[in-house]
């Protein structure tokens, strides 16, 4: 039954009472649909006008400067200022640039991450799609950056648009080994794929804690790895390499302006909120309350409140710490990061299978064997790593 | 149903012709790329919600990606293929093709399939994987093996100094 049917039956039925036929009108799949699609844009949208402002005014904080105070009081009219500039600002295509794939590049990186979002639990019956196999939904839509990515540095024609995309391709590749590794600990111990039952894994509170993933060891090392895979594959600081300002001008972003460029700002930022959204539904109880008395505030304010808490550490790591290079951080993903993911799992498994342990105190003393183990690995391999430094002249073997 | 079938269905096709008749090879792959979509799509049409992903995953995510990479590290991607867009053997591939899609008609048309239309049995995410662990895990193995051989065969072909002297 189409939208058009339903509405002619609507206009021609005039015995029944309307309020029926709006409730049927409402509860129509495909209005449903729509509106569910609108929501997630429109909020969405909005946040990314409020979380600009907040980076601004946050790197501004940290570097001892104002940061944007003319639009508005405080400056809170900026994003409006910024959209309108962005809007009326002369789109600029280099004349040698393949027209169509330049072209369609912004919306094929932003259009996956905006499908991304659709299946995250934003509350309790605040979930768009439930499939079943969530977990694997959001990371099959994410591969389609790195094809973005390609055609928007290929299609340029200018050699740093090439350069970062490159480097965005080995960056997303290298980063999304951790990131799924750390995800598969929070699928296996939950024994399952939809967002929304890994969600509901986490809600019996324990001894004071509530049960967040993230309060036993294996969460706790998948959380941290999973925030530093997150924040390489949103090419956040200090993984910004692939639009490094200082060396390659914008990456694969150079030949862009005006509106296009401000949709691939959009889908970076859109980028961010659904890795967060992703890693709060994993390991941070989704849309649960701390604690138990605290379940009356509604499940979307829980999950904002976690969403702007880990942007804003995002935000915060971007004012603190310098970039990486391009050899350190293939070494920090593939020496470092993959072990401690690999070795996450043996820490999941000891976790499973000393889950029968009755003696008093076995809790804590699961914990921290476990603890124990995952931390030993973390220190042993940054140490061993930290010895490996080379400081003389380095050779390049297969790029000189 | 039929509608969505025959979208995808066009889709396909088109990306899979614009992929052999391009002259530019980085065209040719994304066409690729569109009609492995369209065949994810397809997958996602049946209800194989779990093989319908893994296509997009492995297909898009990795193959185009990895024929892009192979493109732009061989050879110079800018120029403009020359010679004939059509093969002097024409003929032999035609009749190579209409030889496998005989095969491949009278093999599905003697399975049975589309008579009947049995009930598709909805398989679960936590289904295929018990069956993969269980009943398939040799095969699973084996494969695993064979990737990570190749992948070590790929490193030693690549390290290969040449002698200093």
């Amino acid at each position: 039954m189409t939208p058009w049917s339903t509405l002619l039956a609507l206009a021609g039925d005039a015995t029944g009472s309307w309020l029926a036929q709006l409730k049927n009108l409402a509860t129509h799949p495909w209005v449903v649909n729509l509106v569910a699609m609108a929501v997630i844009l429109g909020a969405n949208a909005a946040f990314f006008a409020v979380i600009t402002l907040l980076e601004r005014k946050g790197l501004g904080r940290i570097q001892n400067r104002p940061g944007p105070n003319r639009a508005g009081p405080f400056g809170i009219l900026q994003p409006a200022a910024d959209g309108i500039k962005m809007i009326t600002k002369e789109d600029i295509v280099p004349e040698r640039a393949d027209q169509l794939v330049h072209f369609l590049a912004p919306l094929v990186m932003l259009a996956p991450i905006t499908l991304a979002l659709a299946v995250l639990p934003y509350g309790p019956q605040l979930v768009a799609v439930n499939l079943d196999a969530g977990v694997l939904f959001f990371f099959a839509i994410g591969t389609a950056g790195e094809l973005a990515a390609f055609m928007a540095g290929w299609s340029s024609r200018n050699k740093y648009s090439l350069l970062g995309a490159m480097r965005a391709i080995a960056q997303m590749i290298s980063f999304e080994l951790p990131l799924v590794l750390s995800t598969l600990v929070v699928i296996m111990m939950t024994g399952s794929m939809s967002l929304v039952e890994i969600v509901a894994g986490q809600g019996s509170a324990a001894w004071g804690l509530p049960g967040w993933n993230i309060f036993t060891p294996w969460g706790l090392a998948g959380f941290l790895i999973f925030l530093t895979a997150a924040a390489a594959e949103s090419n956040r600081s200090p993984f910004d390499l692939p639009e490094g300002e200082s060396e390659i001008i914008g990456g694969f972003m150079t030949e862009y302006s005006g509106f296009k460029y401000a949709v691939f700002f959009m889908a970076e930022y859109f980028g961010m909120f659904a890795v967060s959204g992703l890693g709060i539904t994993l390991f941070l109880g989704g849309w649960h309350a701390p604690f138990p008395f605290l379940e009356w505030v509604p499940g979307i304010f829980w999950y904002v409140a976690k969403l702007v808490a880990l942007v804003f550490g995002f935000i915060w790591i971007r004012g603190t710490l310098p970039r990486l290079r391009a050899d350190q951080l293939m070494n920090f993903s593939w020496k470092f990061l993959m072990p401690l993911a690999l070795l996450n799992f043996a820490t999941a498994i000891l976790w499973h299978a000393t889950a029968g342990w009755q003696f008093p105190g076995a809790w804590l003393c699961r914990w921290l064997v476990c603890f124990g183990i995952v931390a030993g690995a973390f220190t042993g391999l940054g140490r061993a790593m930290l010895r490996r430094r080379q400081v003389g002249p380095r050779i390049y073997r297969y790029a000189s | 149903m039929q509608l969505a079938f025959t979208i995808i269905a066009l889709l396909i096709l088109a990306g899979a012709t614009a992929a052999v008749a391009l002259r530019n090879l980085v065209h040719c792959v994304l066409c690729l790329a569109v009609a492995f979509v369209g065949v994810a799509a397809l997958f996602l049409l049946l209800g194989a919600e779990f093989v319908g992903l893994a296509q997009i995953m492995v297909y898009v995510g990795a193959v185009a990606i990895l024929m892009v990479f192979a493109l732009l590290l061989t050879r110079n991607a800018d120029l403009p293929a020359t010679g004939p867009l059509v093969s002097k053997s024409w003929l032999t591939g035609v009749s190579i093709a209409a030889l496998v899609f005989g095969c491949l008609a009278i093999g599905i048309l003697a399975s049975g399939v589309g008579q009947a239309a049995p009930p598709s049995p909805q398989l679960s995410v936590r289904q295929i994987g018990e069956e993969l662990m269980r009943n398939y895990v040799l095969p699973l193995e084996v494969l695993g093996v064979l990737l990570t051989v190749s992948m070590i065969g790929a490193v030693v072909i690549a390290m290969t100094d040449p002698k200093p002297d």
